[in-house]
């Protein structure tokens, strides 16, 4: 099962290197990996979705935990949370799709970033299963390039509770 | 009260940072990213340098000193050749939680990625290898980097540390604060078991009937031997223990059933395979102790302490962890019993187990056996000596064969399983432990290993008593060769290629003794253990083709247990 982890790591040298040495010494499987700053700019946050049994789930976790430049880890994995990704996506088009591509790109409400005489680049954000059905779509016009920036995500803020609490202050 | 500010130089810096973590001893080679630092040691007088013959012999130093002291052990090299030559025993003793700290000397900043000359990326290449590595890039982070250096290598479960020198931080100055304390927020090692689950342990160790202590090298590091030995002895539970883990409990009391494992006793491995509670205790369910993994120790319930989580359920899922210091853990177990268990019937199998296989080997046939001389040297030095082995047959029969009667006496290299481990490690604790005899004990292979450093130990006149056990093969490669690849002895003969040991003991100046007879055994270690104006060397020539038993072959389990070589007779 595809896990999100995120890691909020020291923003210093060899940190990250550190991180990636870990995933492949011990073998683990990297679907993505994104790392850049948080509200504090000594600390940067690392999104990381990686796939494995539950037990070698448990162990990346002990393990990212045990590095020094870490400082904290979560498995965000079955809390609720908001994942985002971006891609930009460039495809072939002839005379009759290239209508049909500006529709698709609408429909995932995406944006046309590029365009020239034989290509059309499209950028869409999304969950990432929101990015594969994208892929999915474009893949019979003929992707001539992609880029996925990995995900990124964070824990949904406490709701409901906070909301009411400020209502009945009012 | 607060330092006054004042400006000093890196180089200076340095070892005012050095002197206050107490340091005594480094053990180093100069180079030209480190020449600002021995231009300065030449002045210092509250530490000495040892000057080894190859870095690696530093590393290896370092370890012997920290495993026999506790204290962490350092190590200055330059950069480059310097610094890769380091990489073994950096690795060494990351496998085996040794706390050193590694000094390498590098280019300086602004020609790093430049392919200088003795530039190597020696941080990228110990990454995988150190508890935590540094590159320093500034000199006002270095007392900083230091401090944290000695912590991280020093606390928790303990390892390597590098620190990467660039010749212009040590040359350039700045204004001296020493950090008080350090923060490091990523980094908080769990001290304290979590009480229930100690309670919770203590209550099933009680109700066990076959319970059984299966202890490891966690034990020595958190210097819980004392506590150990007061719960064992309070509550009469069988202790059995890994390579790394003896001498946490004494080896000749009855309650002891020594190493488990590959090359563990029949009875320690029975005991394993058939007790109701394992209480694993600073031990890491490690391979070479579990065999196959799924049939071990499968009718016990599982409790597990160790100060490193991620040793938790890794090889063996085990039923109740405990995170902190084995120490304390230990200590608040034997609070929670009350009193010697009746285990009149568990201890009546293993005592059955232990008269149907002991520990043998040949002693009538008059020709000089390794477990022989190991057995005189445990005898003669009352298991009180601080015993090296390196790695292979020897290693293990000193495992077997020696008493160990107190803790930080069995060094050897367990989980890199590092050939050369021992002549560089017993110089380490040599000068770590002056008023105990050291005894280094190598195969006629490894002792090639780093042979260089011999001349480190004549000329520090250390009394530290060399013993190759020369079989004239690599022996445990041997063993492997005609057990389970067909008989090919390919490349493991070295009776046509080693050199004459006498000879070479006496060319680095040792006291040297060679023979292969039995009968002199006793007069030969009498004399070396007599001597202590420097180092000796004595090469025993033993019978060439023996082996290790019991032995249960890589990932099998107890029921494939050879006891004995099968005697082609009984084959047919
Ligand atoms: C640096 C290194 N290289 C290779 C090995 C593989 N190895 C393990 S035991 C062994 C043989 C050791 O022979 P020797 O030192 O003569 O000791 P013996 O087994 O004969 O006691 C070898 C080659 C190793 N452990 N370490």
């Amino acid at each position: 099962m595809k896990h999100t982890i995120s890691v909020l790591v020291e923003n210093q040298f060899g940190a990250f290197n550190r991180v990636a040495t870990m995933f492949s010494g011990k073998g683990f499987n990297i679907h993505s990996i994104s790392i850049g700053e948080t509200e504090t700019p000594e600390v940067s946050r690392m999104t990381i979705v990686t796939e494995g049994e539950d037990k070698i789930m448990e162990q990346v976790v002990k393990q990212l935990n045990r590095l020094i430049d870490t400082i904290k880890v979560v498995d965000l994995t079955g809390q609720t949370r908001v994942e985002r990704e971006l891609a930009l996506i460039t495809v072939f088009y002839q005379k009759g799709t290239r209508a049909e591509l500006i529709s698709i790109c609408d429909i995932f409400r995406g944006n046309v970033v590029d365009i020239n005489n034989k290509t059309i680049t499209l950028e869409i954000t999304g969950p990432p299963d929101k990015i594969d059905a994208v892929v999915n779509v474009l893949e019979p016009f003929g992707i001539k390039e992609m880029a996925r920036s990995g995900t990124v995500a964070l824990k949904r803020g406490e709701q409901l509770k906070l909301d009411k609490n400020l209502v009945t202050q009012q | 009260m607060r330092t006054p500010k004042h400006m000093l130089s890196g180089a200076d810096i340095f070892f005012e940072c050095l002197r206050r973590e107490k340091v005594e001893y480094i053990f180093g080679y100069p180079g030209g990213a480190v020449l600002k630092l021995y231009e300065k040691l030449y002045d210092v007088d509250h530490l000495k340098h040892i000057l080894v013959r190859h870095e690696q012999g530093a590393a290896h130093m370092a370890e012997g000193y920290a495993k026999a002291t506790g204290k962490v052990g350092v190590v200055l090299v330059t950069s480059g050749p310097g610094a890769t030559n380091t990489v073994t025993g950096i690795a060494d003793a990351y496998m085996d939680s040794v706390p050193i700290v590694v000094f390498t000397g590098q280019v300086a900043t602004h020609l790093i990625g430049n392919d200088a000359f003795q530039e190597a990326d020696i941080v990228g290449i110990t990454r995988p290898i150190t508890k935590h590595n540094f590159l320093v890039r500034d000199v006002k982070e270095l007392a900083t980097i230091i401090r944290k250096a000695f912590f991280i290598a020093s606390t928790g479960r303990p390892g390597p540390v590098l620190v990467d020198l660039p010749k212009d931080v040590i040359n350039s100055v700045c204004e001296f604060e020493y950090p008080e304390k350090v923060e490091l927020r990523g980094y908080k090692p769990t001290f304290l078991g979590h009480q229930n689950q100690i309670k919770k342990a203590a209550d099933i160790i009680k109700n066990a009937k076959r319970p059984l202590l299966y202890v490891g090298g966690g034990v020595l590091m958190s210097n819980g031997e004392r506590e150990l030995r007061l719960f064992a002895k309070e509550s009469n539970i069988p202790v059995t223990m890994t390579l790394q883990g003896l001498g946490a409990f004494p080896g000749n009391d009855p309650q002891s059933l020594g190493m488990l494992g590959m090359h563990g006793t029949y009875y320690a491995n029975q005991a394993v395979n058939n007790c109701d509670v394992l209480v694993s205790l600073g031990a890491r369910f490690d391979d070479r102790v579990t065999g196959k993994v799924d049939s071990f120790a499968t009718k016990a319930y599982k409790i597990h302490v160790d100060i490193d989580p991620t040793c938790i359920d890794k090889n063996v899922i085990v039923d109740l962890p405990i995170v902190g210091d084995v120490k304390h853990v230990l200590a608040e177990l034997a609070s929670e019993m009350n009193g010697q268990m009746d285990l009149e019937d568990w201890w009546a199998q293993i005592n059955a187990w232990r008269e149907e296989c002991p520990l043998n080997y040949e002693k009538n046939d008059g020709k000089l056996r390794s477990e022989y001389i190991i057995e005189r040297i445990s005898e003669k030095t009352k298991g009180e000596a601080v015993v090296v082995s390196d790695v292979g047959q020897h290693q293990m029969w000193v495992a077997q064969y020696y008493k160990f009667n107190n803790p930080r006496s069995h060094l050897t290299s367990g989980g890199l399983g590092t050939m050369g481990f021992s002549l560089p490690a017993s110089i380490g604790a040599a000068f770590g432990v002056k008023d105990r005899t050291v005894i280094s004990i190598s195969g006629d292979g490894g002792f090639q290993m780093n042979i260089q450093e011999l001349i480190t130990a004549a000329y520090n006149k250390l009394p530290i008593k060399f013993i190759i056990i020369n079989n004239s093969f690599l022996g445990m490669v041997r063993q492997w060769q005609e057990l389970f690849h067909a008989e090919k002895y390919s490349f493991t003969d070295l009776s046509a290629s080693n050199p004459n040991f006498l000879k070479v003991g006496e060319a680095f100046g040792l006291k040297s003794f060679s023979t292969n007879n039995p009968a002199e055994v006793d007069d030969i270690l009498d004399e070396a253990l007599s001597y202590n104006d420097g180092p000796v060397l004595i090469e025993f020539k033993v019978v060439k083709e023996d082996m290790v038993f019991p032995i249960i072959p890589s990932g099998a389990t107890i029921k494939e247990m050879m006891t004995k070589r099968l005697d082609p007779k009984e084959m047919v």
